[in-house]
Order: C-alpha cells, then sequence, then structure tokens
C-alpha cells in the first residue's frame, strides 16, 4: 500500500505542475500586451532644455512638491493645438498654486514651434524632444498625450486624446499640493 | 512489494500488471488481453510485456487522468487536432497579415463575406496566440511528458532484468523464428561468431544464447521528446519581455535615433542608404524574366549604418555623449550585430523625403543670392550676403496639405514641404511674398519685382530597421539538436536481439526480435546463419 | 553558348527518355517477380532511367550555370529539381529493393511533376534580395530532398494500394485510388491545355475593374469562368459569360479558377476515355491485374523507410534551417507565415504516421492511406499555398 500511496503522490505532483504550468503560460499570455507606464507608478524622469528661455533646461525630477502636467504634443496635431488655449488660461491661476505644465513637442523644427507659440502668446514651459525619446520613453503612440503627475512624483492620471478646459480644471485638482 | 506481484515459474518476482516476465520472458497468465497476445500468435514485445502503470492502477482520478495523457491514441489525437485547427487557420490571413486599416471585427466580414464573419468570430483570425491553441499545444507537450514517464521506467527495468535463458514460449513466439534445428556445436559456435562479427553482444547460459546490439535505439524516443519539451520551454520562456526585443525604427539617411528597446543606451546612424535594381543590359540572362514585368526587379536594399553606445547614463531628453561601436552595411540576409543585439533591414522609404530645397533670388535679371532651406534644420530665417537682404521663412509645412483653415501640416516629415517667404525688395524697402510648393515658386502677390527660383533640390530614403534580441535561441537550438539527435537514434539503429533455445538432444529453437526494419533483420540472417544448418526463417506475421 | 536554350533542350530529351523508360518498365510487369529482377526490360527500364536522370541533371546544372545562383528560385525551378531528386531516390530504392513495379509508378509520377512544373514560367530569374543567402542553397535543396523521400514513401503506397485493394467489389478504397488516378490524370489534362493553347498563342484580354482601378489580365486558356466585373477585350475569343464570385481573392483568381476548371474537366475526359477503353472497368482494378504480384512486406518497408529518413530530413531543411533562416533574415526565426504552418502540418503528420506505426501496429494498406494523404498534404503546400494562399513565400507573385 506504501508503494500505491507514493505513486499517487508522485502523479498528483507532476499533473499539478504540469497544470499549474498551464495556467500560468495561459495567463502570461493574456497579459502580454499590457503597456508598463500606468497611473500609479513613478512618472519617469527626463531633462529637456526649455524654447522659450534660452538656456534654461526643465527636469521633472525637480518638479516634486508640484503638480505637474507632462503635455505630449505637435504641430500637426490638430486637437493638440486645441487643447493649448485651455491650459494656458488655466496656468495661471493653478501655477500660483503649485501647479506645473511642461509642454513638450514632438516636432522635428524649432521653427514651427516657436511660431506656435509666439502666435498664441503660450506662457507655460515650451520643450522639445528632439529625437522623441522622452515620448517613446512614456510609450506615447497618438497625440496629444497628458499625464499628470502627483507632487510625489507618481502617476495620478493618462489622459490619451485632447481634454476640455472643464476636464483640465479637475484634473489639476486632483494634482494640486495640498 | 504489494502482494500483487507475480512470481514467475522460474522463480523471478514480477510487478502487477506485468505481461511476460521480466526473466524468462513467459506470458504471464491473466494479463495477455493487455497487449492483445491473446489474439495472435506472436508476442507484442514493444514494451517487453512490461507493466505499464497506467494500465494497471485506473481507480483514483489522479490515476485517470495520468491514463488519460499517458495513451499514445490520446497524443495522436491532440496532434490530429492541432493539425487541423492550422490549417483551418491559414484559409485566411491572420490578424497580423491583413494588411488593410481596417479593424479585424469589419474586415473579416467585408472581405471574405459570411465564410470571413465565421473565421473571426471562432478567433481564428489570432488562432496561434489564442488560449485554445495554447492550451492545446501545452496538451501535447503534458501527453508527451506522461507518456515517456509511464513507459521509459518499466521499460528499463524489462531490459535491465531479462536473463538469457528464456522460455520455450517466449522464443517460440517471436516474428522471426526457425524451430526445431538439429545443430551441431560446430554450427553454434558459428552462429555466435556471426553474431559477433555482425557487432552483437553474445551471452550465454546453460547452453542458451543471447544476443543483442543497439539497445540504446530503444531510448531514442525519449530522448526526441526531451528534445520537444525543451523547445515548449523555450517557447515559454520567450513568452517574458525580458527574454527577447522585438522592436522597430525609422533612420533618415544622415539621421541618427535612439535605437528603441535598449533602455536609451544605443544609437544607430544612417549614413546613407543604397537601392539598386537589376539591370537587363549588364546581366543578359536575366533579359528574358525583366522583360516580362513591369517593375523593375531590386537587386539590394541597404543601409549602411553606424552603431553608437552612451558613455555615460544620461538623462532621457539630453542630447547624450556618444561613442562608436561597430559599423557596417545591413542588407537583407545580413543584419549587423552588436552586444547580443541585431538590427535588421525591413522597410524603405525610397527618396520619400526631402532634406534640402536650394533657392535663389533674382531682381531685374540679376541673381541677389542663393541659399539652402535644410528640412531638419528649418532655419527661420536667411541672410543673403551678397546683397545684404533678408529672407524670413514665414511658414514651414514639412507635409502640406490644404484644410478649410488654410495650408498646415499632415506630418513633421518633409515629404511635400511647403515654405512661405517673405522678401526684402532692396529697391522698394517692400516686403514681397512666395509660396514653395510641390518644387515650384508661386508669388503671393501679382505686384512682386523680385523673383525666386528653385534651383534644386535634394531628396533622402528613410530606412526601417526591426531591432532584435532573443535569448531563448540557445534554448530553443539545444531542443531541436537533441530532437535530431533523438530521431536519428531512434530511427537508424534497431535494437535486435536473437535467442537460441535448446530443446535438448542437439533440437534448437532461434527466436529473432527486432524493434524495427524487420527486412533488415532478415537479410542480416542470412549472413548469421551463413554455413551453418540453420533452416529458413518463418515470419510469422507476412502482410497478407 | 546559350545555356538556356540548351538546359531546354535537355529538359526536352530527359522528358522522353522518361516516357521510353516508362514503357520498359511496364513490360516487366508479369514477369514472375524473381526473375524479372534480372529480366532484359527491367535492366533497360533502369538504363533509360538512368541516361534520363544524367540528361535531367545536365538541364540542371546547365541552368545554374547560366543563372549564377541554383535554380530553385521559382515555381518552375523547385518542381523540377523535386521531379529530378524523385527520380534519383527511386534509382538509389531500386538498388537496394529492385522492385521494378515501382518504377512503373514512380516514373509516370515523376514526369507528370516535371510536366506540370515546366507549365510555370521558365524564365531565368534574378534573386531578389531575401532570397540572397547561402540558405536558399541548404534549406530549399533539402525541402525539395526530403520531400521527394516522402513522395517515395506515397509511390509505394499507392503501388502498395493498387496490389493489394479489393477490387471485387465497389467500396470506399476503390472510390478514393480512383480519385487519386483522377487527379493524376487532370494534371495531365492541365499539361496538355498549356501546352496546345501554348502553341496556339491563344491569348483572350479582359479588363477587370476592382476598387476603382483597372486591371488587365490575360488568359492563356478559354474562359469558362472570367474575372468578377471585367469586360473581354479581345474579341472572337469565346467567353461564357460566367463570372467568378467576387469572394475569391486577387485579381488571377479568375484565371486560376478557369484553370483549374478546364483541367479538371479534361481529367474528366480522359478518365472517361480510359474507362471507355477498359470497357468500364474500374482503373484500379485494371492497372491491379496487370500488376499482378509483388511482395508486400517489401513495399511496405519501403514505404516506411522513406518516411524514416524523409521525416528528419524534412525536420532539419524544413523546420530548423527555416527558422534559422527566418531569424537571419527576418529576426524572427517563426512567424506562423502560411507557408511555415504548413510545414509544420507536413511534420505533425508524418510524426502521426510514425506514432501510429510504430507504437499501433499500422502497417500495410492504414499505413498506405497515410502515405497518400502525406503526399496530399506536400503537395497542398507546393501548390495551393504558393498560388492561392500568398505568403512571404509566395514563388508566384
Amino acid at each position: 500500500m506504501d508503494k500505491k500511496k507514493k505513486r499517487l503522490i508522485f502523479r498528483s505532483v507532476v499533473l499539478a505542475i504540469l497544470a499549474g504550468t498551464l495556467v500560468f503560460v495561459l495567463i502570461v499570455n493574456a497579459g502580454s500586451e499590457r503597456p508598463s507606464l500606468q497611473e500609479g507608478v513613478e512618472a519617469p524622469n527626463f531633462k529637456l532644455d526649455r524654447l522659450d528661455q534660452e538656456g534654461e533646461s526643465i527636469e521633472l525630477h525637480d518638479l516634486r512638491g508640484q503638480g505637474v502636467m507632462v503635455n505630449f504634443w505637435a504641430t500637426y496635431c490638430e486637437p493638440c493645438k486645441e487643447e493649448m488655449p485651455y491650459m494656458d488660461q488655466l496656468y495661471e491661476e493653478y501655477h500660483d498654486q503649485g501647479i506645473e505644465i511642461v509642454a513638450v513637442s514632438v516636432d522635428r523644427n524649432e521653427s514651427v514651434i516657436n511660431n506656435f507659440y509666439n502666435r498664441l502668446n503660450l506662457t507655460f514651459p515650451s520643450t522639445h524632444d528632439r529625437n522623441n525619446t522622452v515620448m517613446e520613453l512614456y510609450e506615447v503612440v497618438n497625440l496629444p498625450a497628458s499625464f499628470f503627475i502627483r507632487p510625489d512624483g507618481t502617476i495620478e492620471r493618462i489622459v490619451r486624446g485632447p481634454v476640455t478646459l472643464e476636464s483640465l480644471e479637475g484634473y489639476f485638482n486632483e494634482i494640486r499640493p495640498q | 512489494m504489494s502482494d500483487q506481484s507475480i512470481r514467475c515459474e522460474c522463480g523471478h518476482l514480477n510487478k502487477e500488471g506485468t505481461i511476460l516476465c521480466e526473466a524468462c520472458g513467459k506470458p504471464i497468465e491473466g494479463n495477455q488481453h493487455i497487449d492483445g497476445n491473446d489474439e495472435k500468435h506472436v508476442l507484442e514485445m514493444r514494451y517487453e510485456g512490461s507493466a505499464r502503470r497506467s494500465q494497471t492502477y485506473k481507480r483514483t482520478f489522479i490515476d485517470k487522468t495520468w491514463a488519460f495523457f499517458s495513451s499514445v491514441k490520446v497524443g495522436v489525437w491532440l496532434i490530429a487536432i492541432t493539425l487541423v485547427l492550422s490549417a483551418l487557420g491559414t484559409v485566411y490571413p491572420q490578424e497580423q497579415f491583413k494588411n488593410s486599416p481596417l479593424p479585424s471585427s469589419q474586415f473579416y466580414a467585408e472581405e471574405y463575406g459570411l465564410t470571413g464573419q465565421i473565421f473571426y468570430q471562432l478567433g481564428f483570425h489570432n488562432m496561434y496566440s489564442s488560449w485554445w491553441y495554447i492550451t492545446l499545444v501545452a496538451l501535447i507537450g503534458v501527453s508527451i511528458i506522461i507518456a515517456s514517464i509511464d513507459r521509459y521506467v518499466p521499460l528499463r527495468r524489462a531490459l535491465n532484468n531479462q536473463k538469457t535463458k528464456r522460455h520455450e514460449v517466449f522464443v517460440k513466439r517471436q516474428r522471426l523464428v526457425s524451430k526445431d534445428n538439429e545443430l551441431n556445436e560446430d554450427d553454434v559456435n558459428k552462429l555466435k561468431e556471426n553474431l559477433k562479427s555482425k557487432r552483437y553482444k553474445v551471452y550465454e547460459d546453460d547452453g542458451h544464447v543471447m544476443a543483442e546490439k543497439n539497445r540504446f535505439s530503444r531510448w531514442g524516443a525519449y530522448v526526441n521528446h526531451i528534445g520537444l519539451i525543451i523547445i515548449l520551454l523555450a517557447a515559454i520562456f520567450r513568452m517574458f519581455e525580458v527574454m527577447h526585443v522585438d522592436d522597430y525604427v525609422w533612420v533618415r539617411e544622415g539621421e541618427t535615433r535612439v535605437i528603441p528597446s535598449t533602455n536609451q543606451e544605443y544609437y544607430v546612424e544612417n549614413t546613407g542608404f543604397v537601392y539598386e535594381e537589376y539591370d537587363p543590359e549588364t546581366q543578359e540572362q536575366f533579359s528574358r524574366a525583366l522583360e516580362d514585368v513591369e517593375d523593375p526587379v531590386p537587386k539590394n536594399f541597404q543601409t549602411n549604418a553606424v552603431i553608437y553606445r552612451t558613455t555615460e547614463e544620461t538623462l532621457p531628453g539630453q542630447e547624450p555623449e556618444l561613442e562608436e561601436v561597430t559599423r557596417g552595411e545591413i542588407r537583407l540576409n545580413q543584419p549587423i550585430t552588436f552586444d547580443g543585439y541585431a538590427l535588421y533591414q525591413a522597410g524603405t522609404q525610397l527618396e520619400a523625403e526631402y532634406d534640402s530645397m536650394s533657392f535663389d533670388v533674382q531682381l531685374n535679371d540679376e541673381v541677389l543670392g542663393e541659399f539652402t532651406f535644410y528640412s531638419d534644420e528649418a532655419p527661420p530665417e536667411f541672410h543673403l550676403e551678397e546683397s545684404d537682404i533678408m529672407v524670413s521663412v514665414d511658414d514651414w509645412y514639412p507635409e502640406l496639405e490644404f484644410t478649410e483653415n488654410g495650408p498646415s501640416s499632415f506630418s513633421k516629415f518633409p515629404r511635400n514641404p511647403g515654405l512661405i517667404f517673405s522678401v526684402e525688395n532692396p529697391d522698394t524697402g517692400d516686403s514681397e511674398r512666395f509660396f514653395y510648393l510641390q518644387e515650384d515658386i508661386i508669388p503671393l502677390s501679382e505686384d512682386n519685382e523680385l523673383v525666386m527660383n528653385v534651383t534644386g533640390v535634394d531628396r533622402r530614403s528613410a530606412s526601417g530597421l526591426t531591432v532584435k534580441k532573443d535569448n531563448t535561441l540557445p534554448l530553443f537550438g539545444l531542443g531541436a539538436g537533441i530532437f535530431m539527435i533523438g530521431v536519428v537514434q531512434g530511427l537508424y539503429w534497431y535494437h535486435r536481439r536473437v535467442w537460441i533455445h535448446p530443446k535438448g538432444e542437439g533440437i534448437y529453437h532461434i527466436g529473432v526480435h527486432t524493434n524495427k526494419n524487420w527486412y533488415g533483420m532478415k537479410q542480416e540472417l542470412e549472413k548469421i546463419t551463413e554455413d551453418t544448418n540453420v533452416q529458413e526463417f518463418e515470419d510469422q506475421q507476412e502482410l497478407k | 553558348m546559350d545555356f538556356y536554350v540548351l538546359s531546354s533542350t535537355f529538359l526536352y530529351i530527359t522528358f522522353f527518355v522518361y516516357l521510353i523508360a516508362t514503357a520498359f518498365f511496364g513490360m516487366t510487369l508479369g514477369n514472375n517477380r524473381d526473375e524479372n529482377k534480372k529480366s532484359k526490360a527491367t535492366k533497360l527500364a533502369m538504363t533509360f532511367t538512368i541516361i534520363g536522370f544524367v540528361s535531367h541533371l545536365t538541364a540542371y546544372i546547365f541552368r545554374w550555370i547560366e543563372a549564377g545562383h541554383i535554380p530553385v528560385s521559382n515555381m518552375f525551378e523547385y518542381i523540377t529539381f523535386f521531379g529530378l531528386m524523385l527520380v534519383l531516390c527511386f534509382i538509389v530504392i531500386h538498388f537496394v529493393y529492385g522492385i521494378p513495379a515501382l518504377g512503373l509508378v514512380a516514373l509516370p509520377i515523376a514526369i507528370v511533376i516535371i510536366g506540370y512544373g515546366s507549365m510555370f514560367p521558365q524564365e531565368v530569374s534574378p534573386l531578389v534580395p531575401s532570397l540572397q543567402s547561402h540558405w536558399l542553397y541548404i534549406h530549399v535543396t533539402l525541402v525539395g530532398l526530403a520531400q521527394a523521400i516522402l513522395a517515395i514513401s506515397f509511390i509505394a503506397g499507392l503501388l502498395f494500394l493498387i496490389v493489394k485493394v479489393d477490387q471485387t467489389v465497389k467500396n470506399k478504397e476503390t472510390t478514393f485510388l480512383e480519385i487519386i488516378i483522377y487527379a493524376v490524370l487532370s494534371t495531365i489534362g492541365f499539361i496538355i491545355l498549356s501546352t496546345g493553347f501554348g502553341a496556339m498563342d491563344y491569348e483572350a484580354t479582359f479588363i477587370k475593374e476592382s476598387d476603382g482601378y483597372q486591371y488587365e489580365v490575360e488568359y492563356e486558356m478559354p474562359a469558362l469562368f472570367q474575372p468578377n466585373n471585367s469586360e473581354l477585350m479581345t474579341e472572337d475569343h469565346f467567353n461564357s459569360g460566367i463570372e467568378t464570385p467576387a469572394w475569391m481573392q486577387g485579381i488571377d483568381a479568375g484565371k486560376k479558377l478557369n484553370s483549374l476548371t478546364l483541367s479538371l474537366l479534361a481529367g474528366l475526359l480522359l478518365y472517361g476515355l480510359v474507362r471507355l477503353v477498359l470497357k468500364g472497368k474500374r482503373v484500379g482494378s485494371y492497372l491491379q491485374h496487370k500488376f499482378g504480384k509483388i511482395n508486400p512486406d517489401v513495399v511496405d518497408d519501403v514505404m516506411y523507410r522513406s518516411i524514416a529518413i524523409g521525416f528528419p530530413l524534412f525536420t532539419l531543411g524544413g523546420l530548423i534551417f527555416a527558422a534559422i533562416w527566418a531569424q537571419e533574415a527576418w529576426g524572427r526565426f517563426w512567424g506562423w507565415d502560411p507557408k511555415e504552418v504548413w510545414a509544420l502540418i507536413t511534420w505533425l503528420f508524418y510524426a502521426v504516421f510514425l506514432h501510429l506505426r510504430l507504437t499501433r501496429g499500422w502497417h500495410g494498406k492504414k499505413s498506405a492511406w497515410l502515405a497518400v494523404i502525406g503526399f496530399v498534404i506536400i503537395m497542398f503546400n507546393l501548390i495551393v499555398i504558393n498560388l492561392v494562399i500568398a505568403g512571404l513565400h509566395s514563388y508566384a507573385s
């Protein structure tokens, strides 16, 4: 009887390992297309030169303690250009409350960015992601895309697509330092 | 030992479920139905009549499951189902090959009608990564593992326990037999000699002779199945992103770009793209074929590349310090490799973009100056030194299109550049405006006195490169190698045994078993029995 | 020297020499099997087979010299290479086993295969960049050889069935055997039609409209099915007015459907004629009568051994080397391309064959039917996948 028991245990263990492997494989397979950058995780750091202030640059880490909106945009993206005035409208009010906006343009040429900025008299920092390295880091595929980052440096919300004046105000309130 | 074990008349104690005594081979009464020996004269020797455990204990759920997966019949069915499903998956293109902007939910129905709709609804459009296909393949893996364990252990035991001296019934019920031979000592010695010269190991016990060779061939099946299991394990490892990199990057001529999926560590520069076509004039042997096709036949797609690595950690967004790692030509079939990564030539946009446009400005047929607009730099203004006048770039549209709001750019890539210039007229001091589009200049006012001309354009190609790294390749290679070794081991060597059984008074039975290739065995027997009085062997199982 | 013309000439010669060899194999029938091993007819048949093979090889080498690369880069080249390997395998098998009846199945099949391949464009075409690799030599030739060896198992299986299927009553087995014969006759029908209309320079042009574009489709056979949404441009040419169904994809869908239908009809006509000549007797029954006795064990062994050799070679050439090349060319060793999937299917099928034979004792007729199905899968991968379900491997673009 002892032998039979051993055999049963052996068979159970082998079958359990095989079944476990199968379940594991199916779970891995089902989850394989999930992006790694999610709400709640720490926003990756970057440092970009500012276009609106010669010689200055902006580093995300240095903005700890403030709520930050990182907005990816380009001049050839119509919805991006439409949401810019909203950002500017709220910027004045919320900047004093500890909110910073970093507009990251993924255009190729500085001149087109500057032209647009000057035409609209935008006041928040303008940066240029020349080689699209930051865009890639943030796994941005379609424009616009906005990342709302809490004062502690973690991502509160990812918005893929344009924002409206009302929704933007809501998002700002979410990340405003207390 | 459990009390169900069976003692054979030769004294050997066999496990429950044994069909042929491990030692002497005598059929064990009551168990002959397991291998079907009760219905045939020739003994079933595939597993040496050993006690396959799955055939014996079938009481609990675990035992039943075990017996299910251990069955070759089940394994064959699983393979057959996989085979048929795989075939059905090729009826219409898989999602990744569908090559259409339509979403799959519409594509299959619109392109292929009702059958396409069914194909999509059943999930066949994404078959090979679907959970049920993976499950099916995994079940084959389970079947391989359990069937192997269940057969290998008792088979090994049986072969290790076999005795030289076999029961008469065992010898006479082999497929190839020669019964009742009258042999003298010389004959027996000659047989042994011949067997040895055929590389048999010859054992003797009390006048009984057993000759055996190539027993290792019996393990071939298990070896090749181990190879398959390694391949399946490699496939599981490959599901993890850390094990492999699969990315794509477009690099324009003259451009240096970060290679994606390398943690921003590597950069690639495209120093030039080469495209060549076959020329029917210089390669006459192809002229007949080249005449028949309308489009030229490409001969070479090649990116001249330099690979760099960042020298120190740079924050994303900052220009990194780069040092060259390697440089070379990337062609189809000739990727460039560095530090475990490989870049493959995968796509081209041949001369699709404008690198630069050159202009001159004239007044009354006199050239005031020339300048070149480089699309990558796109400076806001030019100073024409000869005449000290300024040309300002009012607007720059890399890919010009006209929308309701006037001209705008569709993308940042200079595929169809449009430019609006303001040039000051040195005579009047007025600013005159010009529109450059489609390699032509249009004055924006009829009063323009200045004349602008396009003096040249320079196009460039973009090269699409796939970025690959795969840490599972050695494991796949190992699995494939072991599989091949196992197949060769099992198929090209034959486990052969000859039993010479003395019945007494110079009468001998000779029984022969080979696990495969009976035809070859018969030929070998002719050599073995040469110059002896052994009668012709009888094949007790010849096909009707 | 124009190697192209020389190569074509040698291929023609090959064709006729194989026909002569077949005729001599035919004469070996009805003899006692021990005698005809040494009989004059067998010797002559083998001599002509070898002469044909040498001529075929010469044609191949001349083409290689002309092209500057190994000629396995399009349908014509691959299929004729396959035929070449098939005859080579048969010659080897003959010297090992010496079954003349096998030649009477092998050579006609080889002739039909070579003839079918010759219906594809024969121009020497340059290698596109994706084929410029030494793996072309290794992968494609090894697959060709492996498939030829596997085809030998089909030929042995077919011989086994011709001799062993019970022809006294009509049953499933006799019907399937007739279908195989009909398929061979249809292929011959296709060759006759293509050659016949080719010699007449038959050309009917249709203008087909699809997605707002107009395409010109040239028919080299009378149009039983015209392209979907098309108009006949060349007058005085036959046109039934029946359109190809719209769900058939591709500009040439109509042309392919047309050739297929005409070939099947021609096959039916040929089959009917043969039955008429045989006074209504089943062709299989007639063949069984003609082939007489063979040693079923030996034929069964040929069938198994060719799979035992062909299977590992196919694994190596069709899967392992294929994966290595794919890794080198595209950076992915496996991509579920239709051709790859069908290579896997072929492999799985012969794995099933070996399991059934080695562990479940499927010998004789059961094995023979499996060998036939295996060959059908190989032909499906070669013809249907290349011509209809185009993937990365598509030879006929």
